[in-house]
């Protein structure tokens, strides 16, 4: 019963006939003025409506395998994983005969086969221990820093005496229902913390802040805020990977790859933005935004200030909104001088309504295991809604409590980023100089807990295939999990993002000597 | 305007042969629409201009927070009673919240300081616990979740570790209970009364509808088959293709449980009907009168219930009632299906526990000795409460459903109302806001079938308030009853006039309560009531 597209689209002169054969008649039937229209269109709504029967009721795809807990096997499935994911491959809607469960949980089953999610899984099943388990995987797939924590472990052992209750807290200030989108206490430490990573450059006004259980709902709170069901997002690729599943899953939004180029240096060109813009509009789907990571997650690089002023003419000419993830901003190492958008927007008069800002404190405070996201908005109506929705999603008040605390003191904080900020900039320089030594180069960065390396000579065939091969026998030859770019919607194979922040220095020879491993077997072929 | 703009098109027509009458069409038809679309264009840019071009959900109501329950809580707000600075305030009664045993959890965190990690004593487990960011939460605390649910419910059922999912609070576990079974349009079926945070918890994102299933005080609200099947075929009716059924055992806003075989008979029509089955058990350890509490998961375990699917069943549960604190946003997803545990444990990752916390609860709940205590101490206090409160209104004449559970009772003011209409109860209601000054939840609210039923929350308060609270109810009902004598009295005089009456008679008649709820009963004007502001 299904029909192919080209099938129906076929325009032979026999069609036109069989049309005109329909039409003749109608026309005798609907006598008068508007004959002719009606019995024009009448065929045509008919076809239109047969196309759209024939589509409602294809038959439903076949039963998919439960989720197979052996790596193994996800990772033999990799071969037929698409570069771009398209929507139908995500979220199949529709009557799928006596499904037991939503769409949704369906369409969660597949997507597990990114190599992303792969890579993490195995680690977590074979991770590396320098004495416990030294055959086991070393983990460059996932953005931690644990450069630092030992400067937050420190400052608890000096400065939290008794428990979460002393210091005059009380019981009943944890734990009763407390504000959805934060402690009030909390928001101006947020918005105090906020702007010293910014080095002063920009205040953050705490009535403007959502806190969120993590920058992951913080995302899809503002997804959902901004976008309807259908509605898309430019993001420049490469991409993290997690946006696939945090942006588009629950909300339906689509994302629609921009694509940037290792000719320079995969930084975006707003050419290619309006191209894709241009593209979305013919296929007549409503574009509601851009979304940007900046420093760029993976590739490690910042948007300069021309680029932000231009992005921001763009979202106003075409006047839509601009997510800007900002994650990183206090894990920036090189020379070059990092934007706010915030700082962009205190300059500019107008506008502010359209820019939204993503923060949280999983990776510039290195606490991913505390869930703080941040939604930071000038516009009245997101913020009405994103505090309404974080009912779903809000941050436990005793965590919240500490955070107050530790926060607040910004002598700790100050020395906090720059310790921090020197620990990853030595632990790059020395995670690239070994690359090095293997002829491999990267991408010169200078923010994020990542590289994004270029291994597209160490791949036969040149294509994704080869790409993901090669990921292949990193993951099983060299032990080593890296994210292939092809899981970032890279559009040039070859690319890995390795994150480095969670190597000690004593790790980065063992680390070289693996991918050593791998890059003789690659010239031997 | 259509045929208007092709009658000289049509006209011409006529000379030419038709196939080329029909390529002009064509042409004209594509210039109209592309003229049209400019003007669609035009029209969406400015509505987005005026709307600042934000998403349904952000711009529409589905946050519910119009509806009276929320209104009662923003009354509230706006005035909060306190003893010494403000008296005269709204007492919050529309809260379940569980104040009772806030002393023992205290205590526990105080002589364990180690369990909350930042502190001094803690600092040495922080470093694993700050980076552990794994969706499907420490080990240790889900071991201690499992034992837990199944110490709460006798131990008649036990809970496998592997199967449960956080989430942020209930709230969280019911949305993504909701994303994974159901698609945008599909319905749950909904026992009435239903805690109205339904509507926008299961509905808001998810797109999916509720169906209520009618419940009446004939059987003390209890679900009957038939109900469901008259619910059930009503969607069907209604082309709405029907995902489940959700319950709350024990009830909010009822605060009873349901006894085995109401449960088994949910079980079976829910696997007749092949559609899941959620049974929200958030107040599972919040049962404090026999009969005991009977969990879906120990009816599954049962001989009789070999044959049923259990891929249908699955079960949300939080920490927030039983152990009373809601501010540590920890709910529970558990399920007996494997692709929904799959697919929620990534959905979690919008709503995960922080790990800080996770920490803290695992070491709290490993606990035995705290954990056996603590379970009795509450449900003696919740009883002793419940007692004082429900006897306290009886000595007025209020009574309320027979109840044995949760936070709240569900209180009878249908003697009260003017006439039996959900717009008298709204009346009563705003009286009781206004006047009497205590936040109670209307029944409507809760999609009540009677208008006249009333949700009162008892553990969110001392003892002084919830004294204060009582004797607001006392007076007003006593008032109210004053007012409605006298002007039944008022009405037997004007027709003694007219037809002579023995005074037995009047008495009669001053006694029987069609009189008391006469449409003419004026509660809302009853000058006593106004006195008192």
């Amino acid at each position: 019963m299904t029909r192919t597209r080209s099938d129906t689209e076929s325009d032979s002169p026999e069609q036109t006939s069989t049309g005109m054969r329909l039409i003749v008649p109608l026309q005798g039937i609907v006598h008068g003025r508007g004959g002719l229209i009606l019995g024009s269109l009448i065929p045509c709504a008919l076809f239109y409506f047969l196309q759209f029967y024939l589509k409602r009721h294809r038959s439903p795809p076949p039963e998919k395998p439960p989720p197979s807990s052996s790596p193994g096997n996800s990772a033999a499935n990799l071969a037929v994983f698409p570069r771009t994911l398209s929507r139908s491959s995500l979220s199949v809607r529709g009557s799928a005969g006596h499904a037991h469960v939503s769409s949704r949980a369906d369409s969660i089953v597949r997507e597990d086969d990114s190599p992303y999610y792969v890579g993490l899984d195995r680690v977590l099943k074979d991770r590396y221990d320098e004495l416990k388990n030294p055959n086991g995987i070393i983990q460059l797939g996932l953005s931690e820093n644990t450069l630092s924590l030992d400067l937050i472990e420190e400052w608890l052992s000096k400065n939290l005496s008794n428990s979460i209750l002393g210091g005059g807290l009380s019981i009943s200030g944890i734990a009763t229902y407390q504000p959805f989108d934060g402690l009030l206490e909390l928001k101006p430490a947020m918005a105090g913390f906020m702007s010293q990573v910014m080095e002063r450059t920009v205040s953050f006004n705490p009535s403007q802040i959502v806190l969120t259980s993590g920058a992951t709902a913080a995302v899809e709170i503002l997804c959902f805020c901004l976008a309807d069901h259908g509605n898309a997002l430019l993001v420049p690729t490469p991409y993290y990977p997690g946006f696939d599943r945090d942006i588009r899953w629950r909300t339906g939004v689509e994302l629609i790859p921009v694509h940037c180029r290792s000719s320079d240096n995969f930084s975006l060109s707003i050419t290619a933005l309006d191209q894709a813009y241009n593209h979305a509009r013919k296929r007549a789907q409503k574009v509601c935004g851009i979304l940007i990571t900046n420093p760029s997650n993976p590739v490690g690089n910042i948007l300069t200030r021309e680029t932000l002023y231009s992005l921001l003419d763009f979202a106003r000419e075409k006047n839509i909104h601009i997510i800007c993830d900002e994650v990183f901003a206090g894990s920036t190492f090189g020379n070059q001088e990092f934007v706010s958008m915030a700082e962009i927007l205190d300059s500019e008069d107008s506008d502010k309504d359209r820019v939204h800002i993503i923060y949280g404190l999983s990776k510039d405070f290195s606490l991913p295991g505390f869930r703080i996201g941040v939604v930071y908005s000038s516009n009245e109506n997101v913020l009405v809604a994103s505090k309404r929705l974080t009912r779903f999603s809000s941050v436990s008040a005793p965590t919240q409590r500490l955070l107050i605390a530790m926060l607040s003191d910004t002598r700790f904080v100050e020395e906090y980023l720059q310790t921090n900020r020197k620990r990853i900039r030595t632990i790059h320089s020395l995670f690239v100089a070994g690359l090095k030594q293997l002829g491999i180069q990267c991408i010169k960065s200078t923010g994020g807990f990542f590289c994004w390396v270029d291994m597209s000579r160490l791949i036969r065939p040149y294509s994704e295939e080869g790409e993901l091969e090669l990921w292949d026998k990193l993951l099983n030859i060299a032990k080593i999990n890296a994210t292939p770019g092809l899981a970032c919607h890279c559009i040039e194979p070859g690319w890995f993002r390795c994150c480095f922040t969670t190597l000690r220095e004593k790790d980065i020879p063992v680390v070289i000597e693996r991918i050593r491993k791998v890059v003789e077997t690659c010239k031997t072929i | 305007m259509c045929s208007f703009m092709f009658q000289p098109t049509f006209q011409s027509s006529q000379k030419q042969k038709r196939f080329g009458c029909f390529k002009t069409f064509a042409l004209r038809l594509h210039s109209m629409l592309h003229c049209d679309y400019f003007k669609a264009q035009k029209m969406e840019l400015m509505l987005r201009n005026q709307e600042h071009f934000l998403s349904k959900i952000a711009t529409n109501n589905g946050h519910g927070e119009d509806s009276p329950y929320f209104d009662g809580w923003k009354a509230y707000d706006s005035d909060p009673y306190h003893h010494t600075k403000n008296p005269k305030g709204v007492i919050q009664m529309g809260l379940a919240e569980n104040q009772l045993s806030f002393d023992l959890i205290q205590d526990w965190i105080m002589n364990n300081p180690r369990a909350s990690i930042c502190t001094a004593e803690g600092a040495d487990d922080f470093k694993d616990i700050a980076i552990y960011q794994n969706y499907h939460g420490l080990p240790e605390f889900r071991n201690a979740i499992a034992k837990f649910m199944g110490k709460v419910r006798g131990n008649m059922a036990t809970f496998d570790p592997d199967r449960i999912v956080m989430s942020g609070g209930a709230t969280g576990a019911h949305e993504t209970m909701v994303f994974c079974l159901a698609d945008p349009g599909d319905a749950f079926l909904v026992p009435t009364p239903y805690y109205p945070g339904f509507d926008r918890d299961l509905r808001w994102r998810t797109g999916a509808q509720l169906v209520p299933v009618i419940c009446d005080s004939s059987n003390n609200f209890t679900v009957t088959r038939d109900a469901l099947e008259a619910a059930y075929k009503k969607a069907q009716e209604a082309k709405i293709k029907v995902k489940g059924l959700l319950i709350t055992n024990p009830s909010n806003p009822l605060g009873t449980i349901l006894d085995r075989e109401t449960l088994k008979s949910l079980v079976r029509f829910t696997n007749e009907k092949n559609i899941h089955l959620v049974s929200d058990e958030i107040y599972a350890a919040t049962v404090f009168k026999s009969p005991g509490f009977i969990s879906i998961a120990e009816i599954l375990e049962e001989q009789d219930m070999e044959g049923i699917n259990r891929d249908l069943m699955h079960i949300v549960y939080s920490l927030s009632k039983d152990m009373g604190f809601p501010g540590f946003r920890i709910g529970i997803l558990y399920s007996y299906n494997d692709a929904v545990v799959s697919c929620a444990r990534k959905m979690s990752s919008f709503g995960l526990v922080s790990t800080q916390t996770q920490h803290l609860i695992a070491s709290m709940l490993s606990d035995d000795h705290f954990v056996d205590k603590f379970i009795i101490q509450s449900k003696h206090r919740l009883a002793k409460r419940h007692g004082v409160f429900t006897k306290g209104l009886e000595q007025v004449g209020i009574e309320s459903l027979e109840s044995n559970a949760g936070l709240f009772f569900w209180m009878d003011l249908r003697r009260l109302l003017s006439e039996a209409t959900v717009e008298a109860e709204m009346a009563l209601w705003r009286i009781i806001i206004k006047e009497v000054k205590l936040n109670v939840s209307p029944g409507s609210s809760f999609h009540c079938s009677e208008p006249g039923w009333f949700r009162v929350c008892f553990a969110n308060m001392d003892d002084e308030t919830m004294r204060v609270a009582l004797r607001r109810i006392k007076t007003f009902v006593l008032q109210t009853k004053g007012g409605q004598e006298a002007s039944a009295k008022k009405q037997c005089r004007r027709q003694s006039l007219q037809v002579s009456l023995s005074f037995r008679r009047m008495e009669d008649i001053m006694m029987t309560p069609h009189l008391m709820m006469t449409p003419h009963s004026p509660i809302c004007s009853s000058p006593l009531v106004r006195a008192r502001t």
